[in-house]
């Protein structure tokens, strides 16, 4: 076993254990911990899979900014004492959770049976593709209007946002 | 080197446990959580195919994923922040407003 298939395998079982650990959790806080600790791993993925700028907004937008206001509103709302967000396990969890099994089982034979020959290795283009010069080209180039139309999107959520959350006078 | 297969298969088990996040999990903002496990998921599969097919529409494609993300988050919280307001709960068995 080649050194880089070792490193995906404990990068994997590291994200797997703390996506886990998130859903699992009592406290939401515990569960922000854990989804930032698993954003990082992924970073750490994508930057095995030379996406050199995905990883860096990865952290900084994701494990940074999102996840900031994730504690921001836990930490706001008053929930009550930990005893009372204890979830009781009922029949319709155990199904959930039986279903969700089923259902990564069937998206993992699909990817490995029915799509014929996946390409085993890195293309040779992955080292450039993944810096920053090249997506700013691509970004500003091929997907400029998408690109704009996306900050017509932020502006709407931080003017929803903001209506949402007003108290309402009157 | 690592056959595309097992990120394929690492992204499928991540996005069922945030499949199971939102099934079983009774607060809203864990249910969110969720939410944004299983989006990442989805982000890991997009870099891994653009990595091993030498194109960059996938990273375009995360970029883009990120931003929607960001803007889901902001008004999703505003929702839970309006509705705990209204309600004093974030238990989404309680939250039933919508039910016909």
């Amino acid at each position: 076993m080649s050194i880089d298939t070792i490193v995906f395998f404990i990068l994997a079982a590291t994200s797997i254990i703390s996506a886990i650990l998130v859903i699992t959790r009592r406290s939401p806080i515990i569960s922000v911990v854990y989804l930032v600790f698993n954003f990082i791993i992924l970073a750490i993925i994508y930057l095995t899979l030379h996406a050199q700028f995905i990883a860096v907004i990865q952290v900084i937008v994701y494990a940074g900014a999102i996840m900031v206001l994730f504690l921001f509103v836990v930490m706001l709302l008053n929930l009550g004492k930990e005893e009372m967000l204890t979830e009781k396990i009922t029949y319709k969890k155990r199904i959930a959770i039986g279903l969700a099994v089923v259902m990564s089982v069937q998206i993992i034979i699909g990817i490995t049976t029915s799509f014929g020959e996946h390409p085993n290795q890195l293309s040779p283009l992955a080292t450039q593709i993944g810096t920053v010069e090249h997506i700013g080209k691509v970004l500003f180039t091929q997907y400029l209007l998408p690109f704009e139309i996306a900050s017509i999107l932020l502006l709407a959520a931080i003017i929803g946002a903001v209506v949402l959350a007003k108290k309402r006078i009157g | 080197m690592i056959p595309l297969n097992y990120y394929l298969a690492l992204s499928a088990i991540l996005f069922s446990i945030g499949v199971v996040g939102v099934l079983a999990r009774r607060n809203a903002i864990i249910v969110f959580m969720s939410i944004e496990l299983m989006l990442n998921s989805v982000n890991l599969t997009l870099v891994a195919f653009s990595a091993y097919l030498g194109n960059a529409t996938g990273q375009m494609f995360v970029f883009f994923v990120l931003t929607v993300a960001a803007a889901e988050a902001a008004v999703g919280l505003a929702i839970i922040i309006a509705l705990f307001r209204n309600k004093m709960t974030v238990n989404i068995d309680e939250i039933n407003i919508m039910k016909w």
